[in-house]
Parts: C-alpha cells; sequence; structure tokens
C-alpha cells in the first residue's frame, strides 16, 4: 500500500496519525478532570446528591478516555526516537528535561491519584477523595503546560547555542519554557479543552433533555453549567486566538501568509480572504471572495499595514497553503458558531425557556464534537504551517528523521492504522454507550413513566439493564 | 569533574527508573500473562482489580525511563531505539491493547471475551518485546558517527529469542506471587499452583541465559571471571538461592507477602548482574556513559527537580498501593 513513498514521509505520517489521536484525548481529559472537580467540590459544599451522581456519571466516561489518552501518549513518547532520532540528539539536551519534568509533576501526580479517584472514595473519605480528584486535574493541567513549552520551543526556539557537535544545548532554561509563542499556545489550547469539553457535557444534557425518558435533574444541572461555560469561554477563545496569530505573524510570517492565503505581497493593505481555493503551483486563491484591507487590519491593526505574501520565500521555504488555508477557515467558523450558540443560549436562559427549547438541544447535540474538529484543524494549521522545519529556521523536517527503511516505517504505520482504528473506535463506542445512559442521583427517581431503557438507541444485550455498566 | 560525577549520578537514576518499571509493571503484566488460565467471570474480576488502581502508576516508570533517556542521554535514545525498532512498536501496540482492557472489559458483556484476550495477549507481546529489547541491547548495536547503522531485523537473535521468553516467564511469576498475596479462595489456589511451575521455569532460564552471556562478548567474559568483580558471580547466585528458599518457605507456611518479596529480589539481583556487565557502557562495547551524556546544564536543571520530585513520587504512590493494601474484596465490583 506504501510503495514508492520514501521512509521520511511515512514517518511523518505515522506521526501525524498518532499524535492527532492522542490530542483528542487530551483535549477531553483536560477540561473533564477540571469539571470533576467542580462537581466533586460542589457536593462537599452544597452537599446535594445531583452533583455527586453527575460526578459518577462522568467519572465512568473520564476513567474511559483517560486510559486511551494514556496509552496513546506512551506511543508518543518513544516516537521521538524511534522515528525521529535525529531530532531526539540534537533537541534531547533542550527538550527532554522539559519532558522529563512532565514525566515527575505531571504523569505520576495524575496516575497515583487516579486509582485513589477511581476506586477509593469509600477508602479514603470524601475531603481526601476530593483531594485526590483536584490533583488529577492540576496534573493534566501540568502535563499541558510542559509539553506545550516544548512544542512551542519548536516553532519559537530560544534561550540555546550550538555545540561543537551539532546539538541545541541550553543556555536559559528561563527562556527556553517561556519561549515567545507559549504563553499564546497554552491559553489557547487549555481554553480548547474547556470549550470541546463544554460542548460534549452540553451535548450529552441535551439528548437526555430532548428525550424524556432520561430528563432528570443530573441532565438539566449539567446542560446548565455547560452553557455557562461555553458562553464565558467562546469569547476569550476568539481574543486568545487573534493575539495568537499576532505572535505568529511577528515569528513565523510565512504561515500566515499561508494561513490568509496571500501569494503577493501586499505593502499597502491586504485583503481578507474569505473563501476560496488556494493552489500552490499556481501561486494563486481561485474563485475567492474577498473584503479589500480587512486582513491587514486584523493583523497590523491599520487599514494600509504592509503584508508580506508567499512568493517572497523560496519555494521551498513555504508552507502549504492548500491545506492550511482551509484547516485555519474551519477552526474560526467553529469559534464563532461557538460564540454564537453561547448567545443563543444566553437568550434561552434569559427567557427561562433552557431545558425546554428543542431546537437549542438539537443545536447542541450536534455541536458537541465540534471542539474536537477545531482542535484537529488547530493543530494541522499550526504544525503544517512550521513545514518544512521540526525546529523552527533551524532543523528541517526531513533531516530529523531515523535511519529507517521504509518497509519498516510502513509496517508499522499499517499496524498503528489498524489496532488504533479498531481499539479507539471500540473506546469511542463504549463512551458513546455510557453517554447514552441516564444521570439519576441516589434519592431522586425519574418520573416514572416505566423501567429506564438505558439502552436506547444503541442496539445490543445492554438494553433494559443497564448491563455493562453494573458489571 | 563534575560533569562526569553528574552523567554517573543520571546513570544511577535512570536504571532506577527502569527497575521500578520493571517489577512494578512486572507483576500487572504477568497477571496479565496469567489471565486466561483463570476461569471467566468471577475469578478473571478478582485478578484484575487487584491491579486497576495501580498499573497506571507503573507504566509511568516506563515513560520516565525513555523520557528521562531523551533528556539526559539523547544519543542512547537515538541509537537504541531505531536498533531496537521493531521490538519497541510491538511493546507499545501491546499496552495499548492491555491498558485499554481494564475499562473496556467492564463496559461490555458481549464483547469482553475480546478485551480479555487483548489483555492478555497485549500483556505478552509487551513482556517478550522488552525481553528482546533487552537480549538485543546485551548483543550489542552497530552505532558509526551519532547514528544507528545496522539493519531492522539485527534485533532477531536466539539470545535475544531466550531473553524474550525469560522476561516473560519472569514476568508470570511476579504475577503469580502477587495474586498469591493479593487474592484469595480459588484464584488464589490456582495463583499457587502457578507459582511452582513459573518458579522453576524462570530459574531455569536464567541459568540459560547466564551461562550463555558471557561468550557474547570478552566484555562479559572479563567482568563475570577476572577480580574483583567476579566475586558478584558467586554472591549475585547465592542470594538467588536464598530468595529462592524464602519463597518456597513462604508458599508451604502460608506467608502470602512472602514470595513476592522473594521473587522481587530475584529480579533486583539479575538487574544487579546486567549492571555490572554494562557498567561504564550505556550501549555495550559502543557507548559510554560519558559519551551519551547530555550537556552539563541539562544534567543538572533536571536533576535538581528529581532530587526533589522523586521522593515526593515515591511518598505518594506508597500512599496509593496502602489505600488498596491487602485482600481484593471478591465482592466489590468495579468503580
Ligand atoms: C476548541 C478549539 C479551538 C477553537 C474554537 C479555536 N481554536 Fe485556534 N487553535 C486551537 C483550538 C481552537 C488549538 C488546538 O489549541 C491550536 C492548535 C495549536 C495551538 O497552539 O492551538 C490552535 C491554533 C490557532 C492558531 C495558530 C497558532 C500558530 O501559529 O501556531 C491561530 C492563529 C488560532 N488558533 C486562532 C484562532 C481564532 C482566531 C479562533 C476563533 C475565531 C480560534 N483559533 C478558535
Ligand atoms: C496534538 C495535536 C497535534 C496534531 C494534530 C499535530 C499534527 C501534525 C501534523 C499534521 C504534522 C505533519 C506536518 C507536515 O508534515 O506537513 C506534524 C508534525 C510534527 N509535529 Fe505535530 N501535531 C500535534 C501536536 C504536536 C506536539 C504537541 C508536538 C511536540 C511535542 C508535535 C511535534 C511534531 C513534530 C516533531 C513534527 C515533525 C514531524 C513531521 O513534520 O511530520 N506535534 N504534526
Ligand atoms: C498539545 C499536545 C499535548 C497535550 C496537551 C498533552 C496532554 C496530555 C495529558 C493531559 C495527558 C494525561 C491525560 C490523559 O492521558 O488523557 C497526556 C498523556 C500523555 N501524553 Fe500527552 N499531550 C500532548 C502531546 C503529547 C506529545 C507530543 C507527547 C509525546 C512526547 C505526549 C506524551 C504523553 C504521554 C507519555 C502520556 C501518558 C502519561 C501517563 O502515563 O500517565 N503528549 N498528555
Amino acid at each position: 500500500m506504501f510503495e514508492g513513498f520514501d521512509a521520511i514521509f511515512l514517518a511523518r505520517l505515522q506521526f501525524a496519525f498518532t499524535v492527532s489521536f492522542h490530542i483528542i484525548f487530551p483535549a477531553f481529559s483536560i477540561g473533564l478532570a477540571s469539571y470533576l472537580t467542580v462537581l466533586n467540590g460542589l457536593h462537599l459544599w452544597t452537599g446535594k446528591p445531583v452533583y455527586l451522581s453527575l460526578f459518577d456519571y462522568w467519572k465512568k466516561i473520564f476513567a474511559v478516555a483517560f486510559g486511551m489518552g494514556v496509552v496513546s501518549g506512551i506511543t508518543m513518547s518513544y516516537q521521538f526516537g524511534t522515528n525521529w532520532s535525529v531530532f531526539s540528539d540534537k533537541t534531547g539536551p533542550v527538550l527532554g528535561p522539559l519532558m522529563g519534568y512532565e514525566v515527575l509533576t505531571a504523569f505520576f501526580l495524575e496516575a497515583g491519584f487516579l486509582g485513589v479517584m477511581l476506586f477509593g472514595r469509600e477508602r479514603v473519605g470524601e475531603k481526601l477523595h476530593f483531594f485526590a480528584t483536584a490533583m488529577v486535574g492540576v496534573g493534566t493541567l501540568i502535563s499541558a503546560t510542559w509539553i506545550l513549552a516544548v512544542n512551542s520551543w519548536m516553532h519559537t526556539p530560544a534561550g540555546y547555542s550550538i555545540n561543537e557537535v551539532g546539538q541545541f544545548v541550553p543556555e536559559d532554561w528561563w527562556a527556553i519554557v517561556f519561549n515567545p509563542s507559549f504563553p499564546y499556545r497554552l491559553v489557547h489550547m487549555v481554553l480548547a479543552a474547556y470549550l470541546t469539553t463544554a460542548f460534549v457535557v452540553g451535548g450529552v444534557g441535551a439528548l437526555h433533555l430532548l428525550r424524556r425518558d432520561i430528563d432528570t435533574p443530573g441532565a438539566r444541572t449539567m446542560f446548565s453549567m455547560a452553557m455557562w461555560m461555553a458562553t464565558l469561554v467562546a469569547p476569550i477563545q476568539i481574543f486568545a486566538g487573534d493575539l495568537h496569530g499576532l505572535n505568529t505573524l511577528e515569528h513565523q510570517p510565512a504561515k500566515i501568509a499561508a494561513m490568509e492565503g496571500h501569494y503577493d505581497d501586499h505593502p499597502d493593505g491586504a485583503p481578507l480572504i474569505l473563501f476560496g481555493l488556494p493552489d500552490d503551483d499556481a501561486e494563486t486563491v481561485r474563485y475567492s471572495v474577498e473584503i479589500p484591507k480587512l486582513s491587514s487590519l486584523i493583523l497590523t491593526h491599520e487599514l494600509d499595514g504592509p503584508l508580506r505574501g508567499l512568493k517572497s520565500w523560496a519555494k521551498d521555504e513555504r508552507p502549504p497553503a492548500e491545506l492550511i488555508f482551509w484547516t485555519f477557515r474551519v477552526m474560526v467558523a467553529i469559534g464563532f458558531a461557538m460564540l454564537g450558540f453561547g448567545i443563543w443560549s444566553l437568550w434561552a436562559r434569559w427567557r427561562g425557556r433552557l431545558y425546554r427549547a428543542p431546537w437549542l438541544h438539537r443545536a447542541a447535540v450536534i455541536m458537541s464534537p465540534m471542539g474536537f474538529v477545531a482542535v484537529l484543524c488547530g493543530w494541522i494549521t499550526t504544525e503544517v504551517g512550521r513545514q518544512p522545519y521540526v525546529v523552527y529556521g533551524m532543523l528541517k523536517t526531513a533531516e530529523a528523521a531515523s535511519p529507517l527503511a521504509a518497509p519498516a516505517v510502513g509496517t508499522s504505520l499499517m499496524a498503528f492504522i489498524v489496532i488504533y482504528t479498531a481499539v479507539f473506535g471500540a473506546g469511542t463506542y463504549y463512551i458513546l454507550r455510557l453517554m447514552n445512559r441516564p444521570a439519576i442521583a441516589i434519592d431522586e427517581p425519574v418520573d416514572s413513566e416505566g423501567p429506564v431503557r438505558a439502552g436506547g438507541i444503541m442496539p445490543g444485550p445492554s438494553h433494559g439493564k443497564d448491563a455493562a455498566d453494573h458489571a | 569533574m563534575p560533569e562526569f560525577d553528574l552523567a554517573f549520578i543520571w546513570a544511577g537514576l535512570i536504571a532506577f527508573a527502569v527497575l521500578a518499571y520493571v517489577i512494578l509493571d512486572g507483576f500487572d503484566l504477568g497477571v496479565g500473562i496469567l489471565f486466561p488460565l483463570f476461569d471467566k467471570g468471577v475469578q478473571r474480576d478478582q485478578a484484575m482489580n487487584s491491579v486497576a488502581p495501580v498499573w497506571d502508576g507503573n507504566e509511568t516508570w516506563l515513560v520516565l525511563g525513555g523520557g528521562g533517556l531523551m533528556a539526559v542521554f539523547p544519543l542512547a535514545y537515538a541509537t537504541v531505539l531505531p536498533a531496537l525498532y521493531a521490538p519497541i512498536i510491538a511493546m507499545l501496540l501491546g499496552l495499548v491493547f492491555r491498558g485499554v482492557a481494564f475499562e473496556y472489559r467492564w463496559r461490555t458483556h458481549r464483547a469482553r471475551w475480546i478485551w480479555d484476550w487483548a489483555f492478555f495477549s497485549g500483556s505478552l507481546v509487551a513482556a517478550l518485546a522488552q525481553g528482546i529489547a533487552l537480549g538485543a541491547l546485551v548483543q550489542g548495536i552497530a552505532i558509526e558517527n551519532r547514528e544507528y547503522v545496522g539493519g531492522w531485523w539485527d534485533w532477531l537473535t536466539p539470545f535475544s529469542m531466550l531473553t524474550g521468553a525469560a522476561l516473560a516467564v519472569g514476568y508470570a511469576l511476579l504475577g503469580a506471587t502477587w495474586l498469591n498475596m493479593k487474592t484469595t479462595d480459588a484464584v488464589r489456589e490456582r495463583a499457587r499452583s502457578f507459582v511452582w511451575w513459573a518458579m522453576l521455569a524462570t530459574l531455569a532460564l536464567i541459568g540459560i541465559v547466564s551461562l550463555w552471556t558471557p561468550f557474547i562478548d570478552p566484555l562479559y567474559y572479563e567482568r563475570w571471571f577476572t577480580f574483583p568483580t567476579e566475586i558478584f558471580s558467586f554472591l549475585v547466585p547465592a542470594a538467588i538461592v536464598g530468595c529462592v528458599w524464602i519463597m518456597w518457605q513462604g508458599m508451604v507456611r502460608n506467608r502470602d507477602a512472602w514470595p513476592f518479596l522473594s521473587a522481587l529480589g530475584i529480579f533486583i539481583l539479575c538487574y544487579i548482574g546486567i549492571g555490572i556487565s554494562f557498567y561504564p557502557y550505556i550501549v555495550p562495547a559502543a557507548l559510554t556513559i560519558e559519551e551519551a551524556a547530555a550537556p552539563e546544564a541539562s544534567l543538572e536543571f533536571l536533576l535538581v527537580g528529581a532530587i526533589v520530585l522523586v521522593p515526593m513520587i515515591l511518598g505518594y504512590t506508597i500512599y496509593a498501593y496502602w489505600v488498596f493494601r491487602g485482600k481484593v474484596d471478591p465482592e466489590s465490583g468495579y468503580h
């Protein structure tokens, strides 16, 4: 299947494939771990059973997602060595310690307290159990911080020198960690994780509200909480994304030119291309719909601000605009859709119809996976826009790979594709099935309309009795 | 020579992380390897529940070993992993399978057998791959100009097959003794019968590997049969015999923790044996600890954190084990 491709191309495909799978799970578990901490805290504070039942409800889902995040993450940490050995040798002295700190400060913390969080409530008591949950949540955030410092350094390297064997050598750790793009990327990613989770939680709540048989106080609470989150965070995310883009303009102008679809230089104000088909060979955007000067206004805050186009870089120094022009637009469109959705929910809330607005609920169900799409599109924009470099301006991707034979990488890539699709496909199915259960608190039965049928729209033996859940 | 010292401190710390991984994940991989030998239903549930709260923490030591290697010995990381490409990828995929099985098998009735099978086969593949990787490393890998220069099948030799089998059987011994310690009734009875077999097989395989190793490279021969290191050639086997005796006593006198602790002892002793043979190389006969070490600034920066954080990690890891101390309650379900 992969004959005719070189080992480097296959290695890139494999990295992109495995990291794309990986990021989906952390994006969800970062948000969910914080949400579980809030639920656990609210239960401790108010003593209301609904928070505890929501905690137990999302805890099961979290456990599955977290497991998938861990196993896909372990793969990542070894892939630097197996497939990008030159990269590892050269950047190891700078990036290795950051990832080492990630393991020491985050992964152990999560893993150490995860068992207590999932299994230990009866054994350690409520307060310690809350503490364990909070530690897992903090762990996910610390983890995101370190790994984004690593990734950002690859985009905007700083604080290093180069030694006689060509390795990057640390000179100033502060400058390495707080490299120019790190604060923006961290904020944007953590907000993305929160938004993604808010829309998943909101979508599940809405699904339950739409189906009267599983419309419970739990469903209402989760829907309401998620809508607050979405309403508040979506505008902040757009603001943060704008700042992130300005920062990228400063450090990686070629990436911005590709995202914007600008091939020509615009010394006196660039148009915003809303849509169109970029063509890298012809160096033009076909069928473009443009708003004059708007791009300059957004990026330089002046109508006549000058912007460079891709043509001012040599052809082999340009990222491919054909892909990231689109991924960027998909992400931004989803961002604005989330903002609009938040406003809609605010309006429904103000009118007192938050729980009786079927169209809002239907829209919430449709929106629920969109955070993941935005996260993936955002990452593709960032990573592909960095090409042809893996350490921007310093180390080309093609020079960073391991000396492996193409059949070796082709075989492993095939194995990853087959196994990831099967394993994470099954996991996603189980998560969806868990989401289809009603969220009932211990002493608040659902209005009795016959037995609860958690099997719902999913066929299978769990019909009537939520079999898997009681194992 | 401060650089010299830091590199050796780090070699010790990485060795510790790898050892912690081997003995901790060793027992839960071992439980996976023995898994199909238990009856479906309650027996398997009990076996799995005995490791469910701790497996994630156990596996994190593997991430520390790998990530730490990249940080402090980047050249070793960048040459060993491509050389062992196939076994490493196999190990990762094996860990994917068994890792997800912990949650998945509780989420379905109809397909539970699939995840039981995934738990077993993933554990077995991971164990074999780790053993093969070790054997291939002992045999040495071809490095020139900071790059691996061998082929992608070099790791496959009779010796590495043998070490693969030895490690898998050794993990089974750890798993069996763990279950003997943590479970009751039928599961414990069955685990006890496995302890005997696994102990015999482990000893036999350790014996063969030990007789073979000195003839692989003059380096090892010299280590094993010249003064002063030859002292260890007597001490280590003697201590292993001591461990076996304790295990045997624990079994016949129903001291359920003893066999597990002595199995840990056997692993630690073998590990010390390997360490003595390798020193001062990190990749035998090709890269020394000093050659592979990262610049001093990297070693220092991470060491500061490790000194503070590793004791804390050990602290809360012990706490997590303490919370789940004692025998697994066969009645209690999953979370
Ligand atoms: C829910 C997820 C989500 C949403 C709604 C948005 N983004 Fe985003 N975006 C991400 C999730 C994300 C991300 C996954 O977090 C990325 C990928 C890499 C990164 O640093 O953040 C990203 C990258 C990213 C970049 C590339 C940065 C670089 O050059 O490295 C820019 C310029 C923006 N975003 C801008 C925006 C704007 C203007 C948005 C709204 C209108 C927006 N994003 C919505
Ligand atoms: C998490 C979501 C991520 C996604 C979806 C993603 C996606 C991608 C894609 C599509 C490429 C290929 C670019 C190309 O070849 O044109 C790539 C390259 C790369 N990314 Fe990311 N990336 C993500 C995160 C990260 C992170 C966090 C790191 C580092 C810690 C990273 C490191 C790399 C490296 C080393 C490459 C170079 C290899 C290559 O170019 O294929 N990525 N990524
Ligand atoms: C932006 C990109 C990334 C983010 C935000 C991120 C975040 C996280 C988080 C929060 C976890 C723990 C929660 C979970 O398992 O779901 C995790 C797991 C993991 N990640 Fe990532 N990660 C990213 C990319 C990467 C990359 C590129 C690597 C490779 C070096 C990596 C290595 C790991 C490992 C090894 C684990 C398993 C940890 C364990 O054993 O507990 N991650 N990641």
